[in-house]
């Protein structure tokens, strides 16, 4: 295809992208080095019969001028990717010196905001993307020896938490584990601990969002297991039979090492997925227990007065850590591409 | 299927059907759950006493004279203006399926007929642009909007819904076009038509399959976002989203709260009806990507 023809036929969708989602991480990296501009304050003095004192007061006018003619606020350079809210570095270096433990810096970082919706991100994206590969794997093969005729049922209901609208599905689990609800009483009874809240302790908030992920998740993960379950060769599986494998073997040596490209592809989408986990923590209401770094933006532009800078900064290191997730992958196609055009 | 490979023993049998029952009930109940509940008062939904209150209605028999009550509903729809989310949302999904399908096919035909290195690489762009979390995106785009008066409309939520949505239209309807002979166009341009007219009398016809599984999941997208709806659109302008979690910041009095779970089976409803008819274009699409490898 000639490039000028090429060029029409992708022009409105590289436009939209080049507008809606690569000129606003631009506009997220200027955001991210300025700050609200600060109050003008003016010196005004008292004067009495007594003397006159000084006083210093906001002046409101000139502040809201400033701050509607430069809407952006004043440069910051990299201060606000350092300050206490984002790397904190000398909050860090402070807890590095003082502490002789590593579980003492572990505590003292988990009291840094960015660190601790850093660290609940990072836990979900690696607990929830295993479990669901096995999962998925699990389901996969049982729905594979099933009868034909429920196989369209399973994957009828099966599809029914991957689709539900994320929010929603939080929503949902989020009134049955409440104390009054089905789960939480039911559990209640069970522990015979008439307080027990799935939502009080950071602990059991965390193993909460962690079973909403796979409950979404592993969905996917079945469908595509089991799409790639009927592709498996049935000449291999035999032959292997006929060598004398166990079941266990067949499944170690012949099923498993099939589904490879499939597994990379389902860790691929999941680690991308879970890496912006967010609708959750506001349907399980946890942000006071757990907060995700798409939280921790969320939060600053929901505030009173919308953090631009702020959330701007945070959208940037996330950025980053999308970034260092999808470099082996990349790296990858990038091999595989060149491989194919030798 | 008369496989020796593929034939199981009974104890496996009994174990894997047994471990997918489980499975099944862990996914359905939920739903069936809240299903029965939201036709009840919150005294029953939410019973102090017995939960088994909630599958008999004893509060709502008390406090309404009938085991069912759609008061969480008449609430949800009348009271709080529901409705007017649940029409902001048609617009909303409609227009962005509509607009990201026409864009995603002619760039995803380019990009499966185009040989040369930078479509290639246009592709792995789509693929880091599909990485990016929404709301990092989001607070890129208050600022600007605020400064030239796009926040709030349904026009900017829609535009940004196309953008979000492109790189994996893309990746779709790319992965489509591959499947479709080359000969089936480059014949007809041999013929004497122009690229383009080969697309428009060729390729259009025969593109409806991938056409509506992909529209299917730009839906999905448009219908289950939070953040960009949220944060972009005005209270009047709000879709059904973020007006259930607006529910529930408000409305935490007695009673109120079943207005939300009311709210939230409305908004299950369509997706049901979604996989009832497309169940599988659905699946065939969740493949699609994954079986070539």
């Amino acid at each position: 295809m000639p490039h000028r023809t090429f060029l029409w036929f992708i022009l409105p969708s590289l436009l939209a992208m080049i507008l809606f989602i690569a000129l606003p991480i631009g506009s997220v990296l200027v955001q991210s080095m300025h700050v609200e501009h600060e109050q003008v304050l003016i010196e005004t003095e008292t004067c009495g019969p007594f003397g006159c004192t000084p006083s210093v007061s906001v002046d409101q006018n000139a502040t809201r001028a400033l701050r509607e003619a430069q809407p952006l606020g004043r440069f910051n350079g990299l201060r606000t990717y350092t300050d206490r809210n984002h790397l904190a570095t000398a909050e860090v270096a402070q807890a590095w010196s003082e502490t002789d433990s590593l579980t003492g810096f572990a505590g003292r970082l988990m009291n840094l905001p960015f660190y601790k919706a850093l660290a609940f991100t990072l836990a979900y994206t690696f607990v929830v993307t295993p479990l669901v590969i096995v999962l998925g794997m699990a389901i996969a093969l049982g729905v594979n020896g099933l009868p034909q005729l429920m196989k369209g049922t399973t994957i009828f209901v099966s599809l029914l938490p991957m689709i539900v609208t994320p929010l929603v599905g939080s929503l949902i689990l989020f009134w049955m584990i409440d104390a009054d609800g089905v789960i939480g009483a039911t559990l209640q009874r069970l522990t015979g601990d008439p307080n027990l809240s799935l939502k009080a302790s950071p602990v059991l908030t965390w193993i909460t969002l962690f079973v909403y992920g796979i409950w979404h998740s592993a969905p996917f993960a079945f469908i595509v297991f089991y799409a790639g379950l009927q592709t498996v060769p049935a000449e291999t599986l035999e032959a292997a039979q006929i060598d004398g494998a166990s079941r266990w073997q067949r499944l170690r040596y012949v099923v498993i090492p099939h589904m490879a490209p499939l597994v990379v592809f389902v860790v691929l989408i999941q680690l991308m997925d879970n890496f912006r986990v967010f609708e959750p923590i506001v349907g399980f209401s946890a942000a006071a227990n757990a907060t995700s770094l798409s939280y921790f933006i969320y939060s600053d532009l929901r505030g009173d007065v919308a953090q631009f800078g702020s959330a701007a900064a945070t959208s940037m290191l996330t950025i980053l850590g999308v970034a260092i997730l999808l470099t082996p992958v990349l790296i990858r196609t990038w091999r595989d591409f060149n491989r194919k055009r030798v | 299927m008369s496989s020796v490979a593929k034939r199981r023993s009974t104890p496996l049998i009994v174990l894997s059907s047994a471990f997918v029952a489980a499975w099944l009930i862990v996914a359905a109940f939920p739903f069936l759950w809240t299903l029965w509940g939201s036709f009840k008062v919150q005294g029953d939904f939410f019973s102090r006493a017995d939960w088994m209150n909630a599958l008999w209605g004893t509060r709502t028999v008390i406090e309404t004279g009938s085991a069912f009550t759609g008061n969480g509903y008449y609430g949800a729809f009348v009271e709080e203006g529901f409705w007017r989310a649940a029409l902001n949302t048609l617009v909303v999904v409609v227009f962005t399926v509509i607009v990201s399908l026409t864009f995603g096919t002619l760039g995803g035909y380019a990009l499966a007929r185009s040989g040369y290195r930078y479509a290639f690489w246009l592709l792995m762009l789509a693929l880091v642009f599909r990485a990016m979390p929404h709301i990092t995106l989001v607070s890129g785009y208050l600022l600007p909007f605020f400064e030239w008066n796009l926040w709030g409309h349904k026009t900017t939520a829609i535009i940004v819904l196309v953008a979000i949505n492109q790189p994996f239209t893309l990746w779709m309807l790319h992965s489509f076009f591959l499947n479709i002979p080359k000969d089936l166009d480059e014949s007809a341009m041999v013929d004497g038509c122009t690229r383009f007219q080969a697309f428009r009398h060729v390729i259009i016809p025969v593109m409806w399959p991938g056409v509506v599984t992909t529209g299917l999941f730009s839906f999905l997208l448009a219908y289950n976002d939070f953040a960009v709806t949220a944060m972009l659109l005005s209270q009047e302008n709000q879709t059904m989203v973020p007006q259930i979690a607006g529910f529930l910041g408000s409305t935490f009095e007695e009673g109120n709260v079943m207005f939300a779970v009311a709210a939230v089976v409305s908004a299950t409803a369509p997706l049901l009806l979604l996989i009832i008819f497309f169940q599988r274009q659905i699946v065939s699409g969740l493949t699609a990507g994954a079986v070539k490898g």
